[in-house]
């Protein structure tokens, strides 16, 4: 794709940014609102953060050393809020706002008053979820599935419930902003198969959200109506069904999941071909395996409901379909891999994250096909085994990736070079912080380690110390991410447009950093 | 020179000797001792071989174009973006893969369903309660009730909590009554909960299983070979969800008859002791005991509970004013609260002994009315609410 960009004498000093703190609250700029939502969700990562290494400190070895059980549960709870809720989703917003406009030669989003909207909820959302920490009972500590019927007899659930609804509505407001962007507004000449595989990817994203926001919704409501109303959704005593509610979770759940890897998959497929210098291998065939991804995970939720006692059939179809899921994935690990085949590679950050994806992505794929296998699942099922498998999609998976894009397109948000060595040395830490970190939660949870666990046998007790150590290396090296973030705001080797040599899209055609208003004429596209 | 020389190797070895403890080594799933149990963990070793070279193909062809193509090495790029041969055989060969991984595990999943119908065995009902199990021998009576007892944990918390004593072999693995089953017998457990959802996980037995409130969810085993089996709770219910272990004793048939046998005396005999008159004194010591391993967890060891979750007992209206209403609340619980009925799960001397104990604790008996009460008491309110 090769683009042609009219010049045109902007007048940027009309309708630039206001001053101080007006600019961020009242902004309707989809650059102001991208770095908005990637500030919030670096805060969260960092506090999420902290949370896991309160976890791993506590289980460095066997007995209760810092902390009560109900301390731990609520730690263990929030991690997994803060990190899905406010960490990985807002930074793909994030990205979703700085990009999708650029790349497809769009001005501003479709509704930036909704977009600011979107974006103020999610702050809102959180304050009253942390708030429980300062009230008799505390955070919430059911685990961030929150299985009734433990959620609806803890205290303090209704703070949770009404995050949540705020969080949905900020999610599907953004979500519906993004198809809206995508559908009309691109340039002309983009056809939807010509698009970016970052924005292809966001447009299959925001339709999950806007399947399955609301049925998480329904949830927390039936969730409410119980804990307050006396109904008896979930509680079985009043005629409910405990199980409904799993359900009703996982049929928002598993799409959720798949919400927080599909962007990565396009962030990914940009770096390899940018730093392989070779054009992305199966354009389309990523695109249908992106598709076909996202519809079969409305179709494998109960693969995370494996022992709650199903039929035969039930649970063979589920093992079926889940397997399934290996295909399409496997067809876009394998297209990473012929794009870098015959290339003329180079190895910057970027480049170091998105392997690092690729491969550390693809081994959190085999344990999810051995959980599949729904006999061995009986063993798997909620033990550390399951805990390394998602960490491993999460962590090198979707935060590697958004690291990745970080370093990929900060000096285009910024206009400066990152410094090299330093983001070198981060990606390295963080590499083998993160295998210390989750392989050998591999080998406890084989060995039958539940999760969700304060304390823990005496078997355990010498790969946890391992877990731990690993985990505070991870930890720590993060705040030479922000570091680096910082000083390449401030200072820096100027960037060119261009900034990587073999960076393809119309991002690149425009200045770095990127003006306040971008393609306020749209760029016309050919081929 | 020698010396120095030793300590290097010391040193150098010190993570290799590390790496000998048994504990280091105990990375995979057990073989268990079912034949279930060994055809699980064949399954398992078969997909781990599986994954194992397709990683090893896939990786090995990605490090190696890393290294081959890298700029400095290869200076012109090429250009090509499809090709529809590789195409379909990254599509088809993973699928043929996944059907060869499909059809052996659909055949073990359809073999553990069949054994779980079989007609035969004994029946033992097992209920999850917040934080403990209760086993329910449904074939053998007791006195006029099916045997029944539960299952607690008894590592102290000296050890877990407090970290005052060295951690023994089986911490946290440990309970006063094993569920007893005989070797070579079909055994069904027919799994449900009291309270919140948790799930009875035996490893050796590739059995878990959730309990369910409002539901009978089934598990079928038959043990091959005699021993002691421990296993945990593996879903989240809340507090001490790491303190409600499940140990399996699996023993000979004799052995069996004869623990069946003893359970019967044993009966007998608490139905002389609730008859019997009881001193203060002797309530008090049984009391203090069973407060530890039964209350403590919640209303804490100085009676003081945790604010916001479970209610202070020192000082309260009902321990130290309403004796009435303490032995209700004991033996029918607190719906919609973590109150628990207690009626099934201690016996009316146990009953007794721990409400004494508490009227009579932490100043209770000087700021209340200190009225003790006997186990007649509670016989007394069994008949008038039954």
């Amino acid at each position: 794709m090769s683009a042609v960009v009219e010049n045109h004498d902007h007048h940027d000093d009309h309708h630039g940014p206001k001053k101080g703190i007006m600019r961020w609250l009242t902004t309707t700029n989809h650059k102001d609102i991208g770095t908005l939502y990637l500030w919030f969700s670096f805060a969260a990562f960092l506090l999420g953060g902290a949370f896991a290494m309160g976890i791993r400190a506590e289980l460095f070895e066997p007995g209760l050393q810092l902390m009560d059980p109900i301390r731990y549960n609520q730690l263990v709870t929030m991690h997994g809020l803060i990190m899905i809720f406010g960490g990985v989703m807002p930074a793909f917003v994030g990205l979703a706002n700085w990009l999708i406009p650029m790349q497809i030669g769009a001005p501003d989003m479709a509704m930036p008053r909704m977009n600011n909207l979107s974006f103020w909820l999610l702050p809102t959302a959180f304050t009253i979820l942390l708030s429980t920490a300062f009230m008799e009972g505390g955070m919430p500590g059911f685990g961030w599935t929150f299985y009734a019927p433990l959620s609806t007899n803890y205290p303090n659930v209704a703070y949770f419930v009404f995050a949540i609804h705020i969080m949905g509505a900020s999610s599907i407001m953004g979500s519906i902003n993004v198809v809206v962007t995508i559908m009309n507004m691109r340039a002309p000449g983009m056809t939807l198969m010509k698009m970016p595989l970052f924005v292809w990817s966001w447009l299959i994203t925001a339709y999950l959200l806007i399947a399955v926001m609301p049925v998480l919704a329904g949830a927390v409501t039936m969730l409410l109506m119980d804990a307050y109303f006396g109904t008896s959704f979930f509680d079985a005593a009043g005629g409910g069904d405990p199980v409904l509610f799993q359900h009703v979770f996982w049929f928002f759940g598993h799409p959720e999941v798949y919400i927080m890897i599909l962007p990565a998959f396009g962030i990914t497929s940009h770096i390899i071909s940018t730093f392989s210098r070779k054009p992305l291998f199966g354009h389309a065939s990523m695109v249908y395996a992106m598709v076909s991804i996202a519809v079969l995970s409305f179709v494998v939720w109960a693969h995370h409901m494996f022992t709650v006692g199903m039929p035969l059939v039930a649970e063979l179809f589920f093992m079926w379909a889940t397997m399934l899921i290996a295909i399409p994935t496997g067809v876009k690990v394998f297209n990473w891999c012929a794009t870098i085949f015959k290339g003329s590679i180079t190895y910057e950050t970027p480049m170091l994250f998105a392997i690092a994806f690729v491969v550390l992505f693809t081994i959190g794929g085999f344990s999810g096909l051995m959980l599949a296998i729904t006999p061995a699942d009986f063993q798997y099922h909620d033990t550390y085994f399951v805990v390394a498998h998602f960490h491993y999609v999460l962590v090198p998976g979707a935060v590697f990736s958004i690291m990745a894009a970080v370093y990929y397109w900060l000096p285009k948000w910024t206009g400066n070079m990152y410094d090299e060595k330093m983001g070198r040395l981060h990606f390295w830490l963080s590499f083998i912080g993160v295998n210390i970190t989750f392989f050998p939660q591999h080998f406890v949870g084989l060995a039958g380690m539940p999760r969700r666990y304060a304390d823990y046998a005496l078997q355990f007790a010498e790969w946890n110390a391992v877990s731990s150590v690993g985990a505070f290396l991870f930890g720590f090296s993060q705040l030479l991410f922000l570091y680096i973030v910082v000083k390449t705001v401030f200072a820096g080797k100027k960037a060119t447009p261009q900034v990587w040599d073999g960076a393809d899209g119309l991002e690149w055609t425009v200045d770095s950093p990127a003006p306040y208003h971008t393609f306020d004429v749209p760029p016309k596209i050919n081929g | 020179m020698a010396y120095m020389k030793n300590k290097l190797w010391a040193l150098i070895l010190y993570p290799v000797s590390l790496f000998t403890s048994a504990d280091w080594l105990d990375v995979n799933m057990p073989v268990g001792v079912t034949d279930i149990s060994k055809e699980v963990f064949d399954l398992h070793m078969a997909i781990f071989i599986v994954v194992v070279v397709i990683g090893i193909v896939v990786f090995g062809g990605l490090f190696w174009s890393m290294w081959k193509y890298r700029r400095s090495n290869h200076k012109t790029p090429a250009k090509f973006t499809e090709n529809h041969t590789v195409e379909i055989l990254w599509t088809i060969i993973p699928t043929l893969i996944l059907i060869a991984m499909a059809v052996p595990a659909s055949i073990t999943l359809k073999k553990i369903y069949e054994h779980e119908a079989e007609e035969g065995g004994i029946d033992i009902q097992v209920v999850g309660w917040q934080w403990k199990w209760q086993y329910k021998y449904l074939d053998e009576q007791v006195g006029n009730a099916p045997l029944s007892f539960f299952s607690n944990l008894t590592t102290p918390p000296d050890q877990y909590e407090f970290n005052r004593v060295e951690k023994t072999e089986n911490y946290l693995l440990e309970v006063d009554e094993p569920v007893v089953i005989p070797v070579d017998t079909p055994v069904r457990f027919l799994i449900t909960s009291n309270d919140v959802i948790h799930s009875w996980y035996m490893s050796d037995f590739a059995v878990k299983q959730d309990a369910i409130p409002g539901f009978i969810n089934v598990a079928k085993t038959k043990v091959n070979v005699p021993g002691i089996y421990r296993g945990n709770c593996t879903e989240l219910c809340g507090e001490r969800h790491a303190y409600m272990p499940i140990v399996v004793k699996a023993v000979t048939q004799e052995e069996y008859e004869a623990w069946l046998q003893e359970k019967r005396e044993l009966a007998e005999q608490v139905a002389y002791l609730t008859e019997k008159d009881w001193t203060s004194e002797e309530l008090l010591a049984t009391g203090e005991e069973i407060y530890e391993t039964r209350c403590a967890a919640c209303h804490q060891a100085n009676g003081a509970g945790i604010a916001g979750f479970y209610p202070a007992l020192a000082g309260s209206g009902v321990v130290m004013n309403d004796k009435a209403q303490q032995i209700e609340i004991l033996m029918e619980g607190i719906r919609g609260s973590q109150m628990q009925s207690f009626a099934e799960q201690l016996n009316e001397v146990e009953m007794a002994s721990v409400i004494t104990f508490t009227r009579l604790a932490w100043g209770n008996d000087k700021s209340g009315d200190g009225e003790i009460v006997i186990p007649k008491d509670i016989v007394e309110y069994k008949e008038n609410n039954l």
